[in-house]
């Protein structure tokens, strides 16, 4: 690397690698190197910068110019108007959705005001498959220091004083685990890395491993030497094939230092890492389902106690520990835990990395610290609903979480309080949702979900949830009935009471949640067979307008069921029984005498 | 590429690595340092703001001042070309006419070193967007 | 031991520390109901998946309930099993089960024995508020084990036992979610597996999913046939089981009244398998010796030989060890001989052709439905055994027929197939084919006379056995296993040439055919097996004649019939040869 006074960082995440930013990149380059400027300026790939509604994203510095939905073919203006003529391209800058401002510096963007990125600190800065990089910010300043200034209690000690809990979605302190494992008394221990990322829509722990794998390879390595183990395993999902190179990449290039492998830092500790690969299943992100994966048995989760960390991965004390909890810990150890627990709320310390998504203007990845609310999160941070909408809910959680509504939005975010109010943290997902949404859809969603990726081994949940899909996708038929309501949440709570592992346990969280904030469209369903966001297609009708009917029997001649009766010139009358709901009468219909409600 | 054994090598490694990264650390709080903005319209490159610009990267590296650099459009005051924007944390920006290598070396010395004024400003009769916003 | 205390629905309990909550509660007279776990005690086995759970409780201060199988009692903990919580949640876990359970009973195979049916029974299930799709899979039938995994509920039991307990691997869990079932793998026929028909899978399964295949028709229809002689043999092991199906405690000999009623069912001669496991130690101790002697002089033999009277532990070395066929003794099973000799030697006895005798065996066994249907053991088409019945399916004929078996007088066997010897009863457990064959093999090679013919040092329970017995200064070692995974282990040592014994007896099921796959069903409680093993024993010590070289009538056989061991004879009727099936898996 020489010394460039330029530097333009194209987003290298999944999302954008997507819309073609690698072609992007390439072409950036190709017009570099034609314009004579390879010197002068280094064009690199990065980790995931966030925006990902604004993608893919070229950033621009020393000046900080953050351009917006850049496409390849867009390599050549900024080259030549940007870099060097210094004219910035206005129609790639982000403008605000109301204002239409143009923000050229991602500093004073509503989206990134309030984020405070750590576990992201590298995502969108550095090359994630260059560890020079990541050494050049403090990389590997804390293993070393761990393992040459400080005994493991004292890291362990370090770990709990910051208050980090587990990021997976769990929210258990990650030094009081640490402990237990160091106290489990064997020869051999394992760390494992969580990094299966079931949740539909998820993709913290992704852009973590394809922006800054450096990170969690680092903390691992530290978790080893707390707890007296020297392998490490990553249980990352097949379906994540860039970060599994990018991890493979970082983990060749920390070998080739020697900082991993035979006695790191000359301390005499030896750890390594090897990559285990999912085969779809999101019940393998439970941490004993993970483990029997790992062992080649079926992936089915195990009764607790006894704890991985006492006996895991062929019965040996195994640590689990999720990618983003992972992420944070360089940071505090080389920052320390007092700053780490000054930020967020008195239980919930630190940060935490939400995936931003649904019917909001900024959907995309965001690191904000415990205790933001919901209410900055979604109309400051994501700038309102999108196409300017009513607020309606917001999914928290996944498959396991519930819905926070209107009058939740000024409650801090944090473990406790989202358990407190009906839904759980979970892995970090967020999904918005407005008035065109029907939250009984969105519970039977879920449920379809959770019914598909079922392991089938505990029958509350094997059979339980099979009856909850089906009963829910009755309602949304417009067959439901009152009693069916009281059957979903009687089995409801059964099933979260007897469910052998997390997965069953939360699966019925979306029911209980929207039937608590949403009875009344519940009701609707049922009993007036309604569906007020128009989303459940068997409850439309479709009604003729008799004032504006003139009897040109167009609807009548190409109804495909012959649902539709009436004399020429006189006001037809379409029947519900008949109807199919295809919609075509609408479609033919010239005096907009056809309404669907 | 070389292997990392101890503490102090990983510490000497980020010393020589920082410089590389240093421009992007460095462009992340930009109101923290000084910032040189170098007017590269076709007026100013013609006049050999290139030269000049190169002049003050490498000169804020040799004498470790914690500065950015960067181009800039147009800024109007095409007679007085080279034009530069110097803004030293917590003061307004200057702008200097007739910048050549011998003018920048003394803007370095006497005025982002010492806060002496040197001969050449040009005042400042209008506010940009940019300005504006930060006012308000 | 640690002793802690706790509290189950408000009474003081005391139990020793690592004691799970379904254990100490049933210690102080509280049973818990369970479905999916099993546990038999006296032979180690033990299956706790924590899947079904039915058997959940409340635990004051958890958060949900726990299933009390596979939770440990701690000190101070307050436990309740059947408050309004915990019943609701049991009965709609009950619920959902049935709710993905076919409802046709009435005529189900294990309609009366049926775990399930009873647990909702007993659980007072009247009405299923949650129904909807039902899991539907293809029936497969083999030669000897129905497997109709609609009625599976995922208890995991036969898995368990196949796998962990046998080692053979043919069940394993498949798919995932509501169509999750227990299946070979790829859902391939039973047939194609590397299934041994063991049967332990259908003794453990608590529901109609994994049944025998019924051949009581097929009696019945043979017994009906004017032109057929139907003759039977029951094997050692029903006797000291049948009693169960009536009422009787287990354990009890009821040899008397089966030969009694198989003679009222219509059978034409009653004979006894025993007496051809008589003759299978004739055979298989001579071939010991031989194999023993001509080692001894030097010569290099395979050593040592191991029995081969169970068709599923043959079964399981053609599949898993083809490559040491020519370890096993070349003798049949007692079954087969015995039909070998009844459609030969018996057929000219009583002037019936081949075609019209019929050889029916009641068995313990599931395997030896599969083993009379092997293509070595017809001639010209022709079974050597026709069916074979297990003791489940003789209660059910005994009852079909009207026969109150209760009241019947003790009767006896028919000759000259119906003679045996303690050496012959004993056959029925582990470690009886062994200690039989010691017997004899004891005064065939010393020419001196047995005072003691109890070998106690063979007996037992535990899995892998061994003994060294002295044929008057020759050392000779013996070893015993039951269960297949014990199998398993010998083979292995064999294989690597640390086994260091002459004679090896195998039995495929835990505790030997008394705990073989057609007894009646022990649902859970091991100390059944074990009194069926005491009462085996009583038998044999009840026999005037306890060696089987003494039997008169098979003294007989041997000299107006086979002339001697292993003569050609014999060689062509009660010897066979196996099969390397290692290959023969196929998917469907």
């Amino acid at each position: 690397m020489g010394k460039y006074n330029m530097h333009v960082l194209v987003c290298g995440g999944t999302g954008c690698h997507a819309s073609e930013s690698e072609t992007l990149l390439q072409d950036l380059k190709t017009e570099v190197i034609e314009h004579g400027l390879e010197n002068e300026v280094q064009v690199i790939a990065t980790g995931c910068f966030g925006f990902c509604e604004k993608g893919p994203i070229v950033k621009i510095m020393p000046d900080n110019t953050f351009y917006t939905q850049v496409t390849p073919k867009d390599a050549k203006v900024i080259v030549e108007e940007h870099l060097i003529k210094g004219r910035k391209v206005n129609r790639l800058l982000y403008t605000h959705p109301e204002t239409k401002e143009a923000v050229a510096d991602s500093k004073h963007m509503d989206f990134y005001k309030k984020q405070l990125r750590i576990a992201l600190r590298n995502c969108g800065f550095i090359d994630p498959e260059n560890i020079e990089e990541y050494i050049a910010r403090d990389g590997y300043e804390a293993l070393a220091r761990s393992l040459n200034e400080l005994t493991p209690e004292q890291v362990i000690e370090i770990m709990k004083k910051s208050g980090l809990r587990g990021r997976g979605g769990g929210g258990f302190p990650t030094g009081l685990k640490w402990e237990i494992t160091r106290k489990s008394v064997s020869d051999i221990k394992y760390v494992v890395c969580n990094a299966d990322e079931g949740d539909p829509g998820a993709f913290m722990d992704r852009s973590i491993l394809e922006g800054d794998p450096h990170s969690v390879i680092e903390a691992m390595a530290i978790c080893g030497y707390c707890i007296g183990s020297s392998i490490g395993l990553v249980y990352i999902r097949a379906e994540y094939p860039l970060a599994i190179e990018r991890l493979k990449t970082a983990i060749g290039q920390s070998r080739e230092y020697g900082l991993l492998g035979e006695d790191i830092f000359g301390s005499g500790f030896n750890f390594d890492i090897e990559l285990r690969y999912g085969a779809g299943a999101f019940v393998c992100g439970e941490e004993t389902a993970l483990i029997h994966s790992m062992e080649g048995l079926r992936g089915e989760p195990t009764v607790k106690p006894p704890f991985p960390s006492v006996s895991g991965y062929f019965g040996e004390p195994t640590n689990v520990n999720n990618v983003e909890t992972l992420a944070n810990i360089p940071a505090i150890i080389n920052q320390g835990p007092e700053w780490f627990a000054s930020i967020g709320s008195e239980k919930s310390k630190g940060t935490k990395v939400f995936a931003l998504a649904g019917k909001i203007n900024n959907v995309g990845l965001i690191e904000v610290p415990m205790g933001t609310t919901l209410r900055e999160v979604i109309y400051e941070i994501g700038e309102g609903i999108k196409d300017g909408k009513k607020f309606k809910a917001v999914q928290t959680g996944g498959p396991s979480g519930g819905c926070l509504t209107e009058k939740h939005l000024d409650t801090p975010i944090d473990y406790d309080n989202l358990i407190a109010s009906g839904s759980m943290m979970g892995s970090g997902g967020m999904i918005v949702m407005d008035e065109d949404d029907c939250m009984v859809s969105m519970a039977k969603f879920y449920l379809e979900f959770t019914v598909d990726e079922s392991c089938g081994k505990c029958t509350p949940c094997r059979v339980g949830n099979k009856r909850l899909h089906e009963i829910l996708d009755k309602i949304t038929q417009g067959k439901g009935t009152r009693e069916d309501l009281d059957r979903l949440r009687n089995l409801s709570h059964v099933i979260k009471d007897t469910a052998l592992c997390g997965l069953g346990q939360t699966s019925p969280n979306p029911v209980l949640s929207t039937l608590d904030n949403f009875w009344d469209e519940y009701m609707e369903h049922v009993i007036d067979k309604k569906c007020r966001s128009g989303q459940c297609k068997a409850l439309l009708q479709y009604v003729i307008v008799p004032e504006n009917c003139v009897g040109c029997t167009a609807c009548a001649r190409n109804c495909p069921v012959n649902a539709i009766s009436g004399e020429r010139k006189e006001i037809h009358f379409i029947d519900q029984a008949i109807c199919i709901k295809c919609g075509v009468c609408l479609e033919k219909c010239k005096f907009n005498a056809v309404l669907v409600k | 590429m070389s292997q990392v054994k101890s503490l102090a090598d990983l510490r000497k490694l980020k010393e020589d690595l920082q410089g590389k990264m240093s421009l992007r650390e460095k462009s992340n709080h930009p109101e923290s340092m000084v910032q040189v903005k170098v007017a590269m319209a076709t007026c100013g490159i013609a006049s050999g703001a290139k030269q000049v610009m190169d002049f003050f990267i490498n000169e804020f590296d040799k004498r470790n001042i914690h500065a950015v650099v960067t181009q800039t459009g147009c800024m109007g005051y095409c007679y007085a070309e080279p034009t530069i924007e110097v803004t030293i944390p917590g003061q307004e920006p200057i702008v200097f006419g007739y910048v050549d290598t011998k003018k920048a070396d003394e803007i370095i010395e006497k005025y982002i070193k010492n806060g002496e004024l040197v001969e050449g400003i040009i005042p400042v009769k209008y506010q940009s967007i940019e300005t504006n916003k930060e006012n308000k | 031991m640690e002793t802690i205390k706790l509290k189950i629905d408000g009474k003081d309990v005391t139990t020793a520390k690592g004691t799970t909550i379904l254990k100490a509660a049933k210690e102080f007279g509280i049973h818990i109901p369970t479905l999916c776990y099993l546990h038999l005690e006296d032979l180690n086995i033990e299956n706790k998946p924590a899947g079904c759970r039915v058997c959940v409780v409340e635990i004051e201060g958890r958060r949900n309930l726990a299933p009390a199988c596979a939770t440990d009692c701690t000190e101070g903990m307050v436990v309740n099993t059947h408050n309004i919580r915990v019943l609701n949640a049991r009965k709609t876990v009950l619920e959902l089960i049935l709710s993905d359970h076919p409802t046709d009973c009435l005529v189900c195979a294990k309609n009366g024995t049926c775990e399930l049916q009873t647990m909702a029974q007993e659980m007072g299930i009247r009405e299923l508020h949650y129904q909807g799709e039902q899991s539907h899979y293809r029936e497969d039938t083999s030669p000897a084990i129905i497997r109709d995994v609609d009625k599976c509920i995922m208890c995991r039991r036969c898995e368990m036992m196949c796998n962990e307990v046998q080692t053979v691997g043919a069940l394993s869990a498949v798919n995932r979610g509501f169509m999750s079932v227990v299946a070979p793998a790829f859902e391939m026929n039973l047939d194609h597996s590397v299934c041994t028909y063991c049967g332990q899978c259908v003794a453990v399964c608590p529901t109609g999913a994994l049944t025998e295949v019924d051949h009581t028709n097929n009696v019945i229809r043979a017994l009906a046939d004017p032109t057929k002689t139907v003759v039977v043999q029951t094997a050692p092991a029903v006797r000291a089981a049948l009693g169960e199906e009536f009422g009787l405690p287990a354990g009890t000999l009821v040899t008397g009244k089966l030969t009694a009623a198989l003679r009222r069912l219509g059978f034409n001669y009653i004979f006894d398998t025993d007496f051809a496991a008589d003759l299978t130690i004739m055979e298989e101790g001579t071939e010991l010796l031989s194999r023993l002697n001509r080692h001894l002089k030097g010569e290099k033999v395979p050593l040592p030989i191991l029995t081969s009277c169970c068709p599923a532990w043959v079964n399981f070395f053609e599949h898993q060890f083809p490559e040491m066929m020519d370890i096993p003794s070349t003798a049949r099973s007692p079954q087969q001989m015995f039909g070998a000799i009844a459609k030969t030697y018996f057929a000219d006895k009583i002037g019936v052709k081949r075609e019209n005798l019929v050889v029916v065996s009641v068995m313990p066994c599931l395997a030896k439905k599969y083993e009379c249907q092997r293509e070595e053991f017809a001639t010209d088409g022709n079974p050597d055994v026709d069916f074979s019945i297990s003791t489940r399916e003789l209660a059910h004929l005994i009852k079909q027929s009207n026969i109150e078996f209760m009241s019947l007088p003790d009767e006896d066997f028919d000759n000259p197939l119906g003679e045996s010897t303690g050496a012959g009863v004993i056959f029925g457990t582990t470690g009886g084919v062994i200690e039989a064959a010691v017997r004899t093999a004891y005064e065939l090679q010393t020419g001196k006379k047995l005072e003691n013919v109890d070998f106690k040092e063979l007996r037992g329970m535990e899995y892998i056995r061994e003994a060294t017995i002295d044929f008057d200064g020759l050392p000779i070692h013996i070893g015993i296993a039951h269960g297949l995974g014990n199998a398993r282990k010998l083979l292995q040592d064999i294989k690597d040439g640390k086994s260091h014994y002459h004679a090896i007896e195998i039995m495929a099921c835990p505790g030997g055919c008394i705990g073989g796959g057609g007894q009646p069903l022990h649902h859970g409680d091991s100390s059944i097996i074990k009194a069926r093993q005491k009462a085996i024993y009583e038998e044999d010590r009840n026999k005037t004649i306890r060696k089987s070289h003494e039997n008169p009538y098979i003294i007989e056989l041997y000299e107006n019939f086979l002339g001697k061991p292993m003569s050609d004879k014999a060689h062509h009727l009660l010897h066979t040869h196996y099969f390397d099936k290692s290959k023969e898996t196929t998917v469907e």
